[in-house]
């Protein structure tokens, strides 16, 4: 059985590393600043006891405040997982740091929410839309797309 | 004399049979050999997960469906499975049990589909394809008795399933749960030391482990890398863990091995659907869920081992009758992240069956 990690713990593990990167937690999940993010990333993929080896799904969701950034982590040496999100309030031109140098699984994710959401991941080797053609205007999967 | 060449550009697809559905490649060639491929996607584009924004949940089952069709059941299972972990839904024994025969014959049926057409590819045009065909054909059958449908089977409830299976199906299928093994060994015997699959698949299209790890590689693909990872044993979900079966890994991470962990896979679905025709209980196949459902405040992510690797639904609800957010995520689209890795310096033909083996399916990854 796949452990949940209590995010508040892991929470006060990530601020002894990265002061100040944690905007909220909570049993479910962590959220951090997004320019702490590729920090905390590389904290938690490289930190032996945590050793999160294996990004499952990296997505967004868009509640009109803000974007939602979702990375579920798991690792697979100790079975444990995690959610780690990060938040962008700007809406017109959103960037969140790429994840793409820690786990390459974010490639193709990363340009499906680039293309979808309008998020830009900074440090992305080959950003561009992944299931639209280059051209399209807007977001479809943002809640104001109608 | 040195003749002076130059690498050009060749489009593979998005209309090409070798591509297994809409799927283009972007080629770079130096005479036969690959320098750099990327891949085009998108050709199959339905915008799913903006349509299920605008439908309940119940609703959204059959978009299911259209993803991964040749394993559409699964692909129901790992939604309601998520909307009932959303929601908090209990559902009964016996549906649990039919879930799990469901999702064992839709394993075979896209592992048998996988196989034949990696050995297509391999230029056994259509023969061994013909003899897997005749086998999903039964498959088929079944669940053709259990829902009307053959392909897109909208069979899975929020809760359980739509029906109680027939009387005539548990017969059929213990012909077939009888007969299989001896199937899998008759393609054995045509195929695993065939001296041109041994040749043209061993050591091509090479998958190391920790690469297979770091793109979140997943399924057979996976395993096929030496990585011990199936998540109805690590993460179990509905009964798995209540039944008895191996998980089989490969060495090399070449094709070869992924075909391998395909047909020893047919062998352990086998073996669950004969654990689980003798247990199945009577009763109820749905709990009493209500007809619109509204899932409390909240978010999941539901995964579960679809035969092409991890099948995830990421569902955010804000109370209301449909999903705020509904995200797939595709196993095989992720599993195509190391597709330039695997080909670079390999012929064209090894381009084929080095995707083929991957075991694509282009509705899921367009989506």
């Amino acid at each position: 059985m796949t452990i949940a990690l209590n995010g508040e713990e892991v929470a006060k593990k990530i601020t002894e590393v990265v002061p100040g990167s944690v905007a909220a937690a909570d049993k479910m999940a962590v959220v951090v600043g997004s320019k702490s993010l590729y920090q905390v990333a590389e904290f938690l993929k490289n930190t032996s006891g945590l050793d999160f080896d294996y990004l499952n799904d990296l997505t967004a969701v868009d509640y009109l405040d803000y974007f939602e950034v979702v990375y579920h982590l798991t690792s697979l040496k100790h079975n444990h997982s995690l959610v780690l999100k990060t938040r962008c309030y700007e809406r017109e031109k959103p960037i969140v740091s790429s994840v793409v140098s820690l786990w390459r699984a974010a490639d193709f994710q990363e340009r499906e929410v680039y293309d979808l959401m309008g998020i830009t991941f900074e440090g992305h080797p080959n950003l561009k839309r992944l299931l639209l053609w280059e051209g399209f205007a807007g977001h479809p999967l943002r809640r104001d797309y109608l | 004399m040195a003749i002076r060449t130059e690498p050009f550009i060749l489009n593979m697809g998005p209309q090409h049979p070798s591509t297994h559905g809409v799927f283009r490649m972007r080629v770079t060639l130096d005479g036969e050999v690959v320098l750099d491929v990327e891949p085009v996607v998108g050709y199959l584009h339905r915008g799913i997960e903006k349509l299920a924004e605008g439908r309940t949940y119940t609703q959204n089952i059959p978009f299911t469906d259209r993803l991964d069709y040749l394993a559409s059941m699964t692909n129901n299972l790992a939604y309601v499975l998520a909307v009932e972990k959303l929601a908090g839904i209990e559902v009964p024994e016996r549906a649990e049990h039919l879930r799990i025969i469901m999702a064992e014959m839709m394993r075979i049926a896209s592992h048998l589909m996988a196989v034949g057409f990696f050995l297509n590819d391999l230029g056994a045009m259509m023969t061994p394809v013909l003899y897997m065909w005749r086998e999903r054909e039964k498959l088929l059958d079944l669940f053709e008795m259990v829902c009307g449908q053959r392909l897109t089977y909208n069979y899975m409830r929020v809760g359980g399933v739509s029906h109680d299976i027939p009387e005539e199906f548990l017969p059929a299928l213990k012909r077939f749960v009888a007969e299989m093994p001896g199937l899998i060994d008759e393609y054995d015997q045509f195929l695993a030391q065939n001296e041109i699959v041994l040749a043209r698949s061993k050591g091509v299209g090479v998958l190391p482990e920790d690469l297979a790890i770091n793109i979140a590689a997943s399924g057979p693909v996976l395993r096929a890398s030496g990585v011990q990872w199936d998540i109805r044993r690590g993460d179990p979900y509905s009964i798995y863990d209540r039944f008895d079966f191996d998980i089989p890994v490969g060495s090399a991470g070449d094709c070869y091995d992924r075909y391998w962990v395909r047909v020893q896979e047919m062998r352990q679905s086998v073996r669950i659907l004969e654990q689980a025709i003798p247990q199945l209980p009577q009763g109820e196949v749905c709990a009493k869920v209500p007809q619109l459902l509204r899932p409390p405040v909240g978010e999941v992510y539901g995964r579960i081992e679809a035969p092409k690797g991890e099948l995830g639904f990421y569902l955010v609800s804000d109370n209301s009758i449909a999903p705020y957010r509904f995200r797939i995520r595709p196993p095989t689209l992720i599993n195509l992240t190391a597709l330039r890795d695997m080909v670079i310096g390999w012929k064209v033909a090894d381009l084929i069956i080095t995707f083929g083996s991957i075991d694509v399916c282009l509705g899921e990854i367009d989506r």
